[in-house]
């Protein structure tokens, strides 16, 4: 019944898990690892980047990221849940709903 | 006795008090509260419970020593053990929590049609946790001999009967709060001495900032990590801030650690102890937020211990050495041999003419001591490592525990059991695991410290591509799912078992597959399950309707 509603909300949700994930392979595996010698010639104090993004930075990005995906799905959540109600299946009348209980 | 026994007995008394206490008020009457704590944690205190279930005795004893001799590659426990939260509330905890079952075999079973599935979950969930719980026993019976000089033995049952309390009466419901006590303890054991000791080195209280500081004048000046770089030159080792082993090496164990962390079944079934998936998706914040304290200081309490380890003990002449020096000589876990008989200690790269070695564990056990700080704070850190060991034991024979009565009994072998029945053999099956445990942590067989690595890359390759591909995958069905976990889990094991145990001497970089170590070959396994389950899956039946609507099901929110 909440077909279409269903399968644009598990489109949005692997879109937003795509570009966190390419994000997470970039700041831990890009700029802790594969990349973190080219970064070493940059300074911020006594860290030199490459190091400070493998044993400090990625960590810090690791929490930004989960808070993004929380604050994202649920925003991804009440759409859904807003488009389901306004929309409800038929042969259940919208005026008794409203009533809350029976 | 000194009075650094006397503040551990007192901090130990007063912590062990605190467990058997939430023990007794928090005690569980159904099997619901007994497996997930009656689904009504709150995400915050959920998100303590699993950072202290999840930072074990080698998080808190071993690893910042690993990363002191590691240097920048110590990056792959640092990263390793924290990227994988992400994949863990990005694919896994909401879905998980929607499905709205007990454990990890529970879902495999479920969702794989299948009692062979179910039965290949229950032997990596058994397997995996049995092995990690005997190092925590270890753990806590290293702490009770070293800081109490009690026996290993003495210890390890004391440790087992504090368990026992709160995990037999209470089971999860009992050790998601004892977690959070533990989880307060820990942390604060863990961030004191390091704040101390980044003030005492550099003036900066956090840790974090401290160890990119300079040095302060009593210390020499100058960045603390240029001085950690020449030193470690000077005395022939690696610059600490540069990598030493191989990019792809590193690279495969970084992910093989990610990999497991997602897919142990102990830090999983966490998640199931929240009221709904918008809760389980908060927890996981609250979670690496409440890990990332200890995970970001771990390096800078790393770079403090070395450089203070080397500037204290190089050179010098061995019968002026501090106090703690001897007292750690006595542990064997620092041992001095003077081979060209001056009298000086020289520590040194050349394992011919070096003089010293250090056992990796007593960097953060020893460090406040080296550091010369007050004995309160000495005894603070066993207290905390204690925490540590036995949080995660708690997490671990939980596991075991339902694996048994709920996996095997309940949903396999006696379905008839009412619930009282199961909550019965639940108790049961708690109490023998911890006599297990104990009896391994009293007479740890030589493999156990070896294995405990290896665990990870284990759940790696068999638990997390099963349940990822359960979830994102509705076409993947019984067949490609068995076949995957067992090419998965049979190819790691048998890497790791060739290069650990039957030719450990052609465990080199020259004969390992592209140059991969058996602690990172779970990268490589968890890629075949995937390819051998994608395969096998697309040459055998889609999965029955009524399991592709549960797929469905779970990932739509709501309850």
């Amino acid at each position: 019944m909440h077909d279409d509603h269903a399968r644009t909300y598990w489109k949005s949700n692997v879109r937003i898990l795509t570009a966190l994930l390419t994000i997470w392979f970039l700041i831990s595996f890009g700029g802790g690892i594969l990349f973190a010698d080219f970064l070493d010639q940059f300074r911020i104090g006594g860290f030199k980047l490459g190091f400070w993004m493998a044993q400090q930075g990625s960590i810090y990005g690791f929490v930004v990221l989960i808070i993004v995906y929380v604050v994202w799905m649920d925003r991804l959540d009440a759409r859904y849940n807003s488009r389901k109600n306004s929309n409800p299946p038929p042969g259940i009348d919208a005026s008794s709903s409203k009533d809350g209980q029976e | 006795m000194s009075s650094v026994q006397i503040w551990t007995y007192l901090f130990i008394a007063l912590s062990f008090g605190l467990y058997i206490g939430i023990a007794i008020w928090s005690r569980a009457s159904s099997t619901n509260e007994f497996y997930v704590a009656g689904g009504g944690v709150h995400p915050m205190a959920n998100g303590m419970a699993t950072a202290a279930d999840w930072m074990s005795a080698a998080s808190f004893i071993s690893m910042a020593g690993l990363i002191a001799f590691l240097g920048r590659d110590g990056t792959f426990y640092l990263m390793g053990w924290t990227g994988g939260y992400v994949l863990l509330a990005l694919l896994l905890a909401p879905y998980l929590r929607k499905f709205g079952k007990y454990t990890v075999p529970d879902f495999i079973g479920d969702r794989y049609y299948s009692r062979t599935a179910r039965m290949v979950a229950i032997f990596c969930a058994i397997t995996i946790s049995f092995v990690y719980v005997c190092g925590q026993m270890q753990g806590a019976g290293i702490v009770f001999s070293r800081f109490l000089e009690v026996d290993i033995t003495t210890g390890v049952i004391i440790g087992m009967t504090v368990v026992f309390f709160y995990a037999v009466l209470g089971g999860m419901k009992g050790i998601t709060y004892t977690q959070v006590a533990q989880y307060c303890v820990l942390i604060f054991a863990y961030m004191v001495p390091a704040i101390f000791i980044s003030i005492m080195m550099t003036g900066n209280p956090i840790p974090q900032l401290g160890f990119g500081s300079e040095l302060t004048e009593e210390y020499g000046g100058g960045y603390l990590l240029d001085r950690l770089d020449n030193l470690s030159q000077q005395l022939g080792f690696a610059a600490y801030t540069e990598g030493q082993r191989g990019t792809q090496d590193v690279f495969f164990i970084t992910a093989a650690l990610m990999f497991g962390t997602a897919g142990l079944p102990h830090v999983i079934i966490r998640f199931f102890t929240v009221p709904s998936v918008r809760s389980a998706r908060t927890s996981a914040v609250y979670a690496l937020v409440f890990i990332g304290i200890l995970y970001t200081t771990a390096p800078a309490v790393a770079a403090f211990a070395k450089t203070n380890l080397m500037n204290t003990v190089n050179n010098a002449p061995y019968l002026e050495l501090p106090d703690w020096f001897y007292t750690w000589e006595n542990t064997r876990l620092l041992t001095f041999e003077d081979k060209n008989g001056d009298g000086l200690v020289q520590y040194l790269a050349d394992p011919a003419m070096n003089e010293l070695t250090v056992n990796r564990d007593i960097m953060v056990l020893a460090n406040p001591e080296i550091a010369g700080l007050p004995a309160w704070v000495v005894a603070l850190v066993a207290s905390g490592a204690l925490a540590a060991a036995l949080s995660t034991a708690a997490g671990l024979l939980l596991v075991i525990s339902t694996a048994v009565s709920h996996d095997l009994l309940k949903r396999s072998l006696m379905p008839e059991i009412n619930e009282k029945q199961e909550l019965f053999y639940a108790r049961i099956a708690i109490f023998v695991a911890i006599l297990i445990a104990g009896y391994f942590g009293i007479n740890p067989p030589g493999f156990v410290a070896e294995v405990v690595a290896f665990a990870f890359g284990l759940a790696a390759a068999s638990f997390f591509p099963a349940i990822v591909l359960g979830i994102f995958y509705k076409r993947m069905n019984r067949q490609g799912a068995v076949a995957g976990m067992v090419a998965g889990f049979v190819f790691t094991a048998a890497y790791i078992i060739y290069f650990k145990f039957v030719s450990p001497e052609s465990s080199t970089a020259a004969n390992w597959w592209f140059g991969i170590s058996p602690e990172g070959i779970g990268t490589l396994g968890t890629l075949i399950n995937t390819a051998v389950a994608l395969t096998v899956s697309r040459l055998t039946p889609a999965p029955p309707r009524d399991i592709q609507q549960m797929v469905e099901e779970i990932r739509l929110p709501g309850n």
